[in-house]
């Protein structure tokens, strides 16, 4: 199991405005460490920065300053170092819309990864490894979804897909960039309690990326507050909500629904998740 | 009724998170090919199919388009179904030879064009960095110098013109526009999800490329393929006609020149200069036509809808 930790990470983007250039600080000076097992949360409101250091730790985009370390050693920038790398750090994007391949079925997007991590070479090996990791997610029973193109399916089970193709290779971190914003209100709990739950059995480092505190509370162990860049609050859920510190904070914290009749809701609400997963 | 509409709303609801149907993705295909084929297309691909057939089958039938007789210009006649240029070439088996030598040029032009476009308009967006600068500065250097006066320079520099220099020159000055098209495109979709997380997946540089974002490029790629032929079978006449194309080829510029070298208009012999000119200018059309219906089908904003059908096809829905 693997410790990711992200050093003083900053990305300037050069944008155009009318004609001139200007340079967008749009991640500055963050640092935080996933540990295996911990769950921190990523909070901020709409072009905080959320993705941005997300994709860099996915080394999507490169940071311009700054460093991601994987178990104490520099991520690589190049190369097979990279493919080592995403064995071990894996992405669960924002939008199941959008991030699996309308051309692909939802066993090639399974297959994919399996092969290329070498988590399983044989024929025979790789279609049971996929079933195995659709039935992880709930996706029951798995080989009805092995043909199935990305639009045959519901929001949700697009997002299940999404999770099972970054459980593929393997990984000890994975990065939850809004995994369930794009979703009906109804199918989000179930998404966050198997994500919680392959947490659990699989001993991951998640960063949950979020708009929403109540459920930033409910499943990390840690919170951190974006705003604009900058991480401005850090610290135990309760703390960060209950007492929060900085201005933007305490605005989030004072939107947020009432946090008793919050609580009594995710209460109420994990509880019918869990019926309906155990009905399954 | 207000219970059957709550009922009916619940069970959407508890569809909401189920499978839709098997039929919705046979039926999703289906409809392409039901909307590509309107009698546009239907026409368009009758036309270039039989001009396509008499380039392959016409020389393996007729005449040797070469052999010289004094019987001078003749109208058409049963030995000479279309008659005879002004040295007793018979025009028919000239035609067939033509018409394989204008498709051959079009068709390899348009693969050469469209392989440039691709080469420096995806790799050069997908990488970014100095190679898509460097690679968009070549294509907007090339897009500004004029094509044919280009040619024509090339052309005139080089003391016999094969064939395949008249199809590189043509590719060369003709990539340019292509591959900016590409670019746009390839630029908006290597920041899709899917790709981002294709990457993320593993999966190496060219097969993200050909894989994820290539199919999404087939429809532009393939009219621009179509186009291509057109403009380089026109392209191709215009400098066979003036004098600097592939020099002992037989293709429909070459007969038009020839025609107007013996001056078949002067003696009225339309048999001679009709023909490839006809050709010319129904090839023209029938790609199009192709082209616009594949254009319609891909492009929604331009799709041309059938009132009545639509109406039909509501009525439908309500009855079941
Ligand atoms: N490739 C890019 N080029 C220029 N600017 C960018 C680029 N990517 C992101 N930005 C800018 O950086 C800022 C942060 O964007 P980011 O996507 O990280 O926000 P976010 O917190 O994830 O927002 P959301 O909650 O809407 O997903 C935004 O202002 C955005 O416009
Ligand atoms: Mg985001």
């Amino acid at each position: 199991m693997a410790t990711l930790e992200v050093k003083n990470l900053c990305k300037d983007f050069h944008v155009r405005e009318g004609g001139n250039r200007r340079i967008l600080n749009a991640v500055q000076d963050v640092s935080f460490e996933l540990v295996p097992g911990g769950t921190v949360a990523l909070v901020g409101q709409s072009g905080s920065g959320k993705s941005t250091v997300a994709r860099m730790i996915a080394h999507l985009e490169r940071p311009t300053s700054g460093q991601v370390l994987l178990d104490g050693a520099p991520a690589p920038t190049r190369g097979r170092g990279v493919h080592k790398y995403r064995s071990q750090v894996q992405m669960v994007f924002q939008d199941p819309f959008a991030s699996l391949n309308p051309f692909h079925s939802v066993g090639h997007h399974l297959e994919r990864p399996l092969r290329l991590h070498g988590v399983a070479t044989s024929k025979a090996d790789v279609h049971a490894h996929v079933i195995e990791l659709l039935e992880r997610v709930q996706l029951s029973p798995g080989r009805d979804f092995l043909a199935r193109r990305p639009h045959e399916l519901s929001g949700g089970q697009r997002q299940r897909v999404a999770i099972a193709r970054a459980l593929a290779p393997q990984p000890s971190v994975l990065i939850a960039d809004e995994p369930v914003s794009m979703l009906d209100v109804s199918i989000r709990l179930g998404v966050l309690n198997l994500l919680a739950r392959l947490q659990r059995e699989e001993d991951l480092a998640v960063l949950y990326i979020t708009h929403d505190l109540a459920t930033a509370r409910h499943f990390s162990d840690r919170i951190m507050v974006m705003y604009q860049g900058e991480v401005v609050e850090d610290g135990a859920p309760d703390d960060v909500i209950l007492r929060p510190q900085a201005d933007f904070t305490k605005r989030l914290a004072a939107a947020a629904p009432e946090p008793a009749r919050n609580e009594r809701m995710i209460a109420a609400a994990s509880r019918y998740a869990k019926d309906t997963t155990n009905d399954r | 009724m207000a219970e059957l509409i709550t009922e009916s709303i619940a069970v959407r609801a508890d569809a909401a998170d189920e499978e839709p149907d098997d039929s919705q993705r046979r039926r999703g295909r289906s409809a392409f090919w039901r909307r590509l084929l309107t009698p546009k297309f239907v026409v368009g691909a009758v036309v270039v199919l039989l001009i396509v057939l008499f380039g392959l089958i016409g020389p393996l039938i007729t005449q040797d388009p070469n052999a010289i007789d004094n019987i001078g210009l003749s109208s058409p006649s049963g030995a000479h179904p279309l008659g005879t240029t002004s040295v007793g070439q018979d025009v028919l088996a000239q035609l067939a030879h033509s018409t394989r030598g204008s498709l051959t040029v079009g068709v390899l032009v348009a693969a050469f064009t469209l392989g440039l476009s691709a080469f420096f308009g995806i790799i050069g967006a997908y990488i970014g960095g100095i190679t898509d600068e460097g690679f968009s500065l070549l294509s907007n250097v090339m897009l500004v110098i004029p094509g044919l006066p280009l040619v024509i320079v090339i052309a005139s520099y080089v003391e016999s013109q094969s064939v395949l220099l008249v199809i590189v020159v043509l590719a060369l000055t003709g990539w340019a526009a292509g591959a900016r098209v590409l670019r746009a495109q390839t630029l908006s979709l290597r920041n899709r999800e899917y790709v981002l997380a294709s990457r993320v997946a593993g999966e190496r540089t060219w097969r993200v490329i050909c894989v994820e974002i290539l199919p999404n490029l087939l429809p532009v790629m393939s009219s621009g393929f179509v186009f291509g032929i057109v403009g380089a079978v026109l392209a191709e006449a215009g400098l066979s006609f003036i004098g600097i194309g592939a020099t002992g080829s037989l293709t429909w510029g070459t007969m038009l020149a020839d025609a107007q070298n013996g001056q078949a208009l002067l003696f009225g012999a339309w048999w001679w200069f009709a023909p490839p000119g006809l050709l010319i200018a129904a090839l023209g059309a029938a790609l199009s036509l192709i082209n616009f219906s594949i254009d319609e089908v891909i492009n929604p904003k331009l799709r041309t809808t059938n009132i009545a059908k639509v109406e039909r096809r509501t009525k439908r829905e309500h009855q079941s």
